[in-house]
């Protein structure tokens, strides 16, 4: 029997023979900020561990090299992550000296490219296995689960980017919160006024043009800029509309963010709507018309459902567009991840950041993948309808 | 005579950019009202100028070497030797587009430091994707009887990829390049939070001294250059098209 190579797994293979051997595994600094000094993995760990998680990688890089079947090669990846992410914890506790609280153990290149070699392993097996829509989200729901068991195990608690976070766990909730209801808040309001509006475009012609290129201009203004222009109307508005200050309308803060990621998601919803609606097929339509079907019928019956793929595939830009954009309503006293990877920047401490920014690409990917799975749900059951 | 309408516009924000650009203390009283306590109306701290340049050098730079990655990774993974990556290589487009542009940017900066650099890398990454997605879909959908003909007539893999594979995907390349360079230009402006160089910095000063002037005027400057450069991109797109014989959309 000839040994067989795997393409991706030649790429893999060099990227875990490199992180494992020449890259730094974790970090270690004597405080939040000051540069930190690099240890490998045998450094990082107790020695059989460290043994134990080089044996390992090593072993996944050769059933990712050679020619391996899915089933093998989705195990080599689950065991080699899940060896990772645990002793990545132990690493943190064993670097910090006992008692010291000022002393930051933060993964390195090493771990994120390892990491990285057999999330792309893992990927690569889940994309050849073509899982159903369902199976998807299944997936996705059990590595939220165990990321969350192990946050919650404590196992991670020596890692520097939850050292910030346990010096910050009230403001993170908050933030955390008003991050979800400024992406949210703005999709639904960018549906209520969207759907109708494309709807609108899509009967009257001459509007149309008109209502697509004032939406596409308001793409071009750059995020921070908008965010900036909205401060005076809305604090002019405050000052002025009765009740207005009420409801929490201010110039600076959360009402001009929410605006702001209303504008940028109503483009979109608006386009996909038009363009959904103009790709009901004609013989649907007259179908409708022939049966007896009156505008509305013909609107709520037809047309909108076949349309429906289409307008979720807007909706799904949105929400992970605004789930990004949402960061940048820091900088004008909105609140969300961004105020902690603002501070982070500003104070360099870069754990700080983390705190910030990984939760942000959390939520977007999630995000991505429940809806990407809902559109293809959707989309399929619509030719199994028609057929 | 409508024709001749969007063309005189596009004029028209070109010149006003230009010389908004150029003496940008012309407009002094216009912007003056937006101002509180006697601030300045137009940003004193650096010439609008350098900024703008900046600004584009740096969007171009990354959009360059977003093409050239893209484009060349999409060929790849068209090729029967790369036919392997295809369907991970998807994927890998699908996930990286959930990144958001501050994740990307404040991620580079523990690795290369503040600067241009880190933006460099942001708008790189973030430009590649469109890019690559527009080619793989040029690449993967070229009419299957201009193949044949290409094959049935000898030519070499070299020579179908440079003679008929690629100008025929031109034109749908050059749309994922369009939308990458827009993309980037409102991008550029997020990079000034790390201390790059661009227009972004005019609207960062605003946000902080609240001066709805600066913020009026950095916005507006790149806005006009979006929709300029989007405008140039799609008549060098048509024009592509037309070549190809595809005809005018």
């Amino acid at each position: 029997m000839t040994i067989r190579f795997d393409k991706l797994g030649v790429v893999i293979a060099a990227i875990v023979a490199y992180a494992a051997l020449a890259a730094p595994f974790a970090t270690f600094r004597a405080n939040r900020i000051v540069p930190g000094q690099a240890r490998s993995i045998l450094e990082a760990l107790p020695s059989a561990l460290g043994i134990l998680l080089l044996a390992i990688v090593i072993a996944g890089g050769i059933v990712a090299l050679v020619r391996t079947p899915l089933i093998l090669r989705m195990v080599a990846s689950l065991v080699a992550l899940v060896a990772l992410v645990i002793l990545i914890g132990v690493a943190g506790g064993f670097l910090t000296p006992d008692g010291n609280t000022f002393a930051r153990v933060a993964p390195a290149s090493g771990f994120w490219l390892l990491a990285f070699a057999f999330v792309l392993l893992l990927a690569d097996v889940l994309t050849r296995l073509n899982l159903s829509p369902l199976a998807r989200i299944g997936v996705l729901a059990v590595a939220a689960l165990a990321i969350g068991a192990l946050l919650v195990s404590g196992l991670w608690d020596s890692l520097s980017i939850l050292k910030e976070y346990a010096s910050r766990a009230d403001s993170f909730w908050t933030e955390a919160s008003k991050h979800v209801t400024l992406a949210l808040g703005s999709l639904a309001g960018a549906v209520i006024v969207g759907i109708p509006l494309g709807i609108l475009c899509h009967r009257v012609e001459r509007l149309r043009d008109g209502v697509l290129n004032v939406l596409n201009i308001i793409q071009t203004i750059p995020s921070i800029a908008l965010f900036g222009l909205l401060i005076a109307p809305l604090g002019w508005v405050a000052l002025h509309v009765p009740g207005a200050a009420a409801v929490g309308i201010r110039g600076i803060g959360t009402a001009p963010a929410f605006v702001a990621l209303f504008l940028y998601s109503l483009l979109p919803v608006v386009a996909n709507t038009v363009v959904g609606l103009a790709g009901v097929p004609r013989a649907a339509n007259d179908a409708a018309r022939g049966m007896g079907m009156t505008d509305r019928q013909r609107l709520l019956d037809v047309e909108f459902p076949l349309a429906f793929p289409v307008i979720l595939a807007g909706i799904r830009i949105v929400l992970v567009q605004n789930i990004g954009l949402a960061t940048i309503a820091a900088l004008i006293g909105g609140g969300g991840f961004g105020v902690f990877v603002f501070q982070g920047i500003g104070q360099t401490a870069m754990d700080l950041v983390l705190l910030g920014a990984v939760p942000t690409v959390a939520l977007a990917f999630a995000a991505a993948i429940i809806l990407d799975a809902i559109i293809e749900m959707t989309s399929t059951r619509r030719r199994i309808d028609s057929a | 005579m409508k024709a001749w309408l969007p063309a005189l516009l596009r004029l028209a924000v070109l010149v006003l950019l230009v010389v908004f650009i150029t003496s940008p203390n012309w407009f002094e009283p216009l912007l003056k009202p937006l101002t509180e306590n006697g601030a300045p109306a137009i940003y004193n701290q650096g010439s609008l100028l350098t900024l703008t340049l900046q600004h584009l050098r740096t969007v171009l730079i990354a959009t360059v070497a977003a093409t050239i990655v893209a484009v060349a990774l999409a060929i790849l993974v068209t090729r029967p030797a790369g036919a392997e990556f295809l369907p991970l290589s998807r994927s890998l487009v699908n996930i990286g587009q959930t990144f958001p542009p501050v994740a990307v940017l404040a991620l580079a900066v523990p690795a290369v430091g503040f600067g241009e650099k880190p933006t460099l890398i942001a708008l790189f990454l973030y430009g590649l994707l469109p890019i690559f997605e527009n080619a793989l879909t040029a690449l993967t959908t070229l009419p299957g009887n201009v193949m044949e003909a290409a094959r049935g007539a000898g030519m070499t893999g070299w020579q179908r990829l440079m003679k008929v594979e690629l100008p025929l995907s031109a034109p749908v390349i050059l749309g994922g390049i369009r939308l990458s360079m827009v993309i980037s230009l409102a991008t550029a402006t997020i990079g000034s939070t790390v201390a790059a160089k661009t227009l972004g910095e005019v609207i960062i000063a605003g946000l902080i001294s609240n001066n709805l002037a600066f913020v009026l005027q950095g916005g507006l400057i790149v806005a006009a250059l979006a929709v300029l450069i989007y405008d140039g991109l799609s008549a060098i797109e048509r024009y592509a098209a037309r070549r190809m014989g595809q005809g005018a959309e």
